[in-house]
């Protein structure tokens, strides 16, 4: 009886092992490792052709040149006031879905609004620079309804960028949201507003406290998607847009600077790493849960 | 407010009107590029100079090198199955194996390695790419330099693409099927054991028929995800781009309408995917984790 016991045991200590060994190794040697490379790489300094020194200069010139610090806020900036117009345009058409709609209406709309992020990223932004670009079919429209006299350039604004951003986060603020207002009990508005809160009580008291997980979730998601993003801003920003991601981009692929390159990396996670960090905090949530959840 | 509670006319009217809007928002960029597939010009442009089928079927002959004839865009197409191909499998793999270690077995170190699960999807995708190619690369050149090595598969290329993202969309198949393994009722496992199958049997015949669809489910994100990846592609590619790194160029040289027809075909084949995988009836869980992080 023992010794089967004692080889139940050693089975599935064996199991384990087995199961494990994939998770450690895709976690070791693809996301571990290769950060672990990246600090040491972006602390060091080349001092002579394959010679190198440990130092801070990467850090030190990230701080002393004004472009790149300014291109770093820049995007910090525009991230999160894409990821609030994102929730603006995201809350109504989650709250249709969840409350308004009734239940075929309502999961036909969800499904509708799922749809464009089934298509890839690059053909949304083809969509937007055939709509938006000189030659392009809103000014063409602009001018036919005479309210502008020749086609404007409405390609590489901050704004145009934004819209993009926007456009590509939508999905991932509405899940998060529709589910979160979901949960929410119907009676608990009815009650308030029998009790003769307006509106505007019943949505700051009752349903923006109780859809905060919801809320949190998808503008940390938004905002980190954002920050990261490279397509959008570089195709409908042009030259313009400036983004962050952009001088990862030129410092590695096309001047080999790897060094800098890892420090913006690295400045970069950082800046995502801490708004993930801040947005738990204020809403007083676990990590696990909000990426269970989006 | 609510459907049982009163609504004034105005805010059904401004429901509907935003309802509208948004609508408009989400579908006119998708349109605008099914369109102009069909537009008798040079450029995705308007105005509208008539219907042609050139942009699919055009030859060099007529000037026009049709989405049919275009070789360079038909080899990425390629690139794109065989990498998403690589990525679902090993997703699959990675991903199963992830949702029974973590709801079956306590080990020391099992919080923390959930944790550790879920970090690739907070590392922005670009990161992602330059932290396992600078990792890759400096291995290339140290094996070559001390041992006389040519480790090619660990220069930018296809490779890299496939554990690039493979390295988050293991997160994403995990989380999906760990989220069915979960609810899976134990005591039919163990009624099947007592009555004398095997563990193998067991898992042949009753727990992974009820893992099928999140299975099916998560090898499609997986692949569609891996499709459409861009960021951290970009970061890793070598000298056979996949689609979406190749339409970039293109759109960066100046659209040509080829790659409007070939973003209409990949609209079809989203479509397709999309409808098959909600006919399976699995409507919120799928399509939460699409589109191209």
């Amino acid at each position: 009886m023992s010794e089967s016991g004692a080889r139940v045991l050693w089975q599935r200590r064996l199991l384990l092992a087995v199961l494990l060994t994939p998770a450690l190794l895709w976690l070791l040697v693809l996301i571990i490792l290769p950060h672990i490379d990246l600090a040491l790489l972006s602390f060091r300094e080349r001092i002579a052709p394959r010679v190198y020194a440990p130092s801070l200069t990467q850090y030190r010139t990230f701080f002393a040149e004004p472009l790149y610090w300014r291109v770093f806020v820049r995007t910090a900036v525009l991230s999160a006031l894409a990821t609030a117009l994102t929730l603006l345009v995201a809350f109504p058409v989650a709250w249709i879905i969840a409350k308004v709609a009734r239940d075929r209406a309502s999961s036909l709309l969800f499904v509708v609004c799922l749809i464009p992020f089934w298509v890839s990223e690059t053909v949304r932004a083809l969509g937007w620079l055939i709509l938006l670009r000189e030659s392009g079919v809103l000014p063409a429209l602009l001018v036919r309804l005479g309210i502008t006299a020749v086609p404007v350039e409405l390609l590489y604004h901050d704004a145009t960028i934004l819209v993009g951003l926007v456009y590509t986060s939508l999905l991932f603020m509405v899940v998060p949201l529709v589910s979160s207002l979901q949960s929410l009990d119907n009676s608990l508005i009815e009650a308030a507003y029998n009790l003769g809160g307006n509106g505007w009580a019943i949505l700051r008291r009752i349903i923006i406290p109780h859809a905060a997980p919801g809320i949190t979730a998808g503008c940390i998601v938004v905002f980190m998607l954002t920050l990261g993003n490279y397509l959008t801003p570089n195709l409908l920003g042009g030259k313009n847009s400036q983004w962050f991601t952009e001088l990862i981009y030129t410092q590695f692929i096309v001047r080999f600077n790897w060094e800098q390159g890892a420090a913006f990396g690295f400045l970069l996670l950082a800046l995502s790493t801490g708004m993930v960090a801040l947005g738990l905090r204020l809403s007083g949530q676990r990590f696990v849960d909000v990426m269970r959840r989006s | 407010m609510i459907a049982t509670l009163p609504r004034p006319a105005w805010l059904r009217a401004a429901t509907a009107l935003y309802l509208g809007a948004f609508l408009l928002f989400l579908f006119v960029p998708l349109v605008v590029v099914a369109v102009f597939a069909f537009n008798d010009a040079p450029y995705p442009a308007p105005p509208w100079h008539g219907f042609t089928l050139d942009w699919f079927l055009g030859n060099a002959g007529s000037g026009r090198v049709g989405l049919l004839r275009d070789s360079e865009l038909l080899g990425s197409i390629g690139t794109s199955v065989v990498v998403a191909c690589w990525v679902t499998a090993l997703s699959l793999i990675v991903g199963t194996a992830n949702a029974f270690l973590m709801e079956r077995y306590q080990f020391p170190g099992k919080q923390l390695l959930s944790v550790l699960m879920l970090v690739p999807l907070v590392i922005p995708g670009v990161i992602l790419g330059i932290s396992i190619l600078a990792l890759c690369s400096r291995i290339a050149d140290l094996a070559e330099s001390l041992l006389g090595l040519n480790l090619d598969f660990m220069r930018p290329g296809l490779v890299l693409v496939v554990l690039g993202q493979f390295s988050y969309i293991a997160t994403i198949a995990t989380l999906m099927v760990s989220a069915r393994l979960k609810r899976f009722d134990r005591t039919l496992e163990e009624a099947a054991l007592n009555l004398g199958a095997s563990h193998a049997a067991v898992l042949r015949t009753i727990t992974f028929p009820y893992l099928r669809p999140a299975l099916i489910g998560a090898a499609a994100i997986s692949f569609l995800m891996s499709f459409e990846n861009f960021n951290t592609t970009l970061m890793l590619v070598g000298a056979n781009p996949p689609l979406t790194v190749l339409m970039y160029g293109r759109m960066r040289e100046g659209a040509s309408p080829v790659l409007n027809a070939v973003s209409l075909f990949l609209m079809l084949a989203s479509a397709l995917l999309a409808f098959t995988l909600m006919r399976g009836g699995r409507r919120g869980a799928a399509p939460a984790a699409a589109a191209g992080a």
